[in-house]
């Protein structure tokens, strides 16, 4: 029978000739990655299930990216909780500070998460792995403790659903426009327990940085998995970082899914997503009279060098806004060494923007950037919920990382164009 | 196994900030964070919500972020069960596998309102609705869902299958 690329991946790691959606299924794991705030809850569940060893100690990391640097006692008192069960079980990927960077742009970088893996992350944006190929899904604590000991997990195979973007892309438009567009068109859980495959000719030549935003905010329309057909941009991306053989696998052309939409998307204009839902999403030149008091610019969607490029690009030689606060966050110390080396941590530093280690700090409103009540934020992240990033009574607008920095030089939400001409 | 309790009626797409906040998950300990549940939903509810409470909620409870520590903090807080129109995946998971009692009802979702009076039969799934003489049928829990129940958690299955631990 015809089958999906994430059918395919699940079949082969349940050892199973084909499986079928719905049929819950265990899997083998690839590999599987905890964070400050869930790998505490996963290590306690691991040693009430009387665990002794964990299933393979090349194929866990821990990446303390959440809190960290620690922000106070008890965020110190959790990140030492991971630091002291990678000692304990001698894991050669737990990432200190310093080394560490945004997981979900540290473990592909890292070449730790490959094409045709099944890679399970106490962390929901796990599904951005779902850019090189993989079956890579968000689980809780209790999850990842249980998987650390079996290697296992449990599995209901999801329905796909396909995304066909055609077309050509217009200046400033990424690939965090086209997944705020999506969401915005199928809604929070328009693709609620499903696998959204993303394909078309907009994809196929959409460089990996794109990619990864993209598949990142799956969970954002409730998906199990947001996953792209590997091809030469993803092997070039892998050939030189894998730490192990992968997989391309591909979906059969004929393959069942539950809904296709079919776009053209030549027309679509940068967009942002309002308070409080990353589906209220509209065109930015339909906000600019929008004012801010924040940017950020970074995080596991958008904090990669060529985002940081783009942001350059727009920031060049100008100054942020008087009354607005840009805060810039390379999603890991390799991108920040980078930025550095390509002068991008210049262009902010001299635009007056504030140049911050790696974290996902302001993101969940955890440090680095809280909003006051009554303020509003622009930033490439990825949920724009109540009090997400601060105070209930603050706001934050989703956008792309040229949009970003443009609003944060005029101090309000603007077009990149208006900056640039 | 039944459950008796006044319910908390929520609107459709409860995030996990709503049910805990990112500021407060510097601590894994279940009180704590059961003093700050739901608190950006309704700054009441956590000084109002007596053991035994049910909450009711529209479509996709339990979207945004994978943290453990919502249902923790729901359970803690005394609530004995939560029933929506649906549920947000990993917050499907979580609920089971932390041990609270997650009920699939669109047509319990639409008809309860807050403060009404129900009585939960769990393995049948029929929610009695006393307050406005009312009864739904819930959407049987899966299979594979119930022997996580009568192993006690995802962690006490997998006591059970580990492999040899020398």
């Amino acid at each position: 029978m015809p089958k999906t690329i994430s059918e395919k991946i699940l079949a082969d790691h349940a050892g199973k000739p084909e499986v079928f959606p719905d049929e819950l299924v265990e899997v083998r794991i690839d590999f599987a990655n905890g964070n400050d705030i869930t790998a505490p809850l996963a290590i306690e569940a691991f040693r009430r299930a009387g665990a002794r060893k964990v299933f393979d100690r090349e194929r866990i990391s821990l990446v303390p990216d959440h809190f960290v640097p620690n922000k106070d006692i008890a965020s110190a008192v959790q990140a030492r909780v991971l630091r002291e069960f990678a000692k304990e079980f001698d894991l050669p990927y737990y990432f200190e500070v310093g080394r560490m960077g945004i997981e979900h742009a540290l473990l592909p970088e890292q070449g730790l998460v490959l094409p045709g893996d099944v890679v399970i992350g106490a962390d929901s944006h796990t599904c951005t792995y779902g850019a090189l190929g993989a079956f890579a899904t968000g689980v809780g604590s209790t999850d990842l403790g249980a998987a650390m000991i079996t290697g296992r997990i449990w599995f209901k195979v999801p329905l796909s659903i396909k995304f066909v973007f055609n077309g050509k892309l217009r200046p400033w438009v990424g690939g965090k426009d086209l997944i705020l567009h999506t969401i915005g068109q199928i809604g929070v859980d328009g693709a609620r327990y499903r696998a959204m495959e993303f394909t078309g000719e907009v994809i196929d030549r959409l460089p990996m940085s794109d990619r990864f935003s993209m598949c990142n905010m799956a969970i954002e329309a409730g998906a199990k998995v947001g996953i792209i057909t590997p091809d030469s941009i993803t092997e070039a991306y892998v050939s030189t970082r894998a730490k192990r053989p992968y997989k391309f696998y591909k979906s059969d052309p004929d393959a069942a899914y539950e809904a296709v939409y079919d776009w053209d998307v030549s027309n679509l204009e940068p967009v942002v997503a309002l308070p409080h839902s990353p589906q209220n999403v509209k065109q930015v030149t339909e906000m600019e009279r929008t004012p801010i008091d924040q940017v950020v610019i970074g995080s596991c969607t958008n904090g990669r060098l060529e985002d940081l490029r783009v942001a350059a690009q727009v920031m060049k030689g100008r100054k942020v806004a008087r009354g607005v606060r840009c805060i810039v966050i390379p999603a890991t110390q390799q991108i920040y060494l980078e930025a550095m080396e390509e002068g991008l941590l210049e262009i902010f530093i001299e635009a007056e923007a504030a140049v911050s280690t790696p974290t996902c700090g302001p993101c969940l409103g955890g440090h680095m950037g809280i909003l006051a009540p009554g303020e509003s934020a622009v930033a490439t992240t990825n949920r724009n919920f109540v009090g997400r990033m601060g105070h209930v009574e603050s706001k934050v607008y989703l956008s792309n990382p040229a949009v970003a920095a443009a609003s944060a030089i005029l101090g309000r939400i603007a077009h990149p164009e208006e900056v640039l001409s | 196994m039944k459950l008796k309790g006044k319910t908390w009626k929520f609107g459709n797409d409860v995030d996990t900030d709503a049910i805990i906040p990112a500021r407060c998950l510097n601590t894994t300990d279940p009180n704590e964070l059961a003093a700050h549940c739901m608190e950006d939903a309704d700054p009441e509810f956590v000084s109002r919500v007596k053991p035994g409470d049910i909450i009711v909620a529209g479509k996709n409870f339990g979207c945004g972020s994978s943290r453990e520590h919502a249902p923790i903090a729901i359970k803690a807080a005394g609530v004995s069960c939560v029933v929506a129109h649906s549920f947000a995946r990993i917050f499907y998971r979580n609920a089971f596998n932390v041990g609270l009692p997650i009920l699939e009802c669109p047509e319990g979702a639409e008809r309860i309102q807050s403060e009404d009076e129900l009585e939960i039969d769990l393995n049948s799934g029929v929610i009695e609705n006393r307050t406005r003489n009312e009864t739904y049928r819930a959407q049987a829990i899966p299979p594979f869902m119930q022997k996580l129940i009568e192993a006690g958690g995802l962690i006490e299955y997998v006591r059970e299958q580990m492999p040899d631990q020398e």
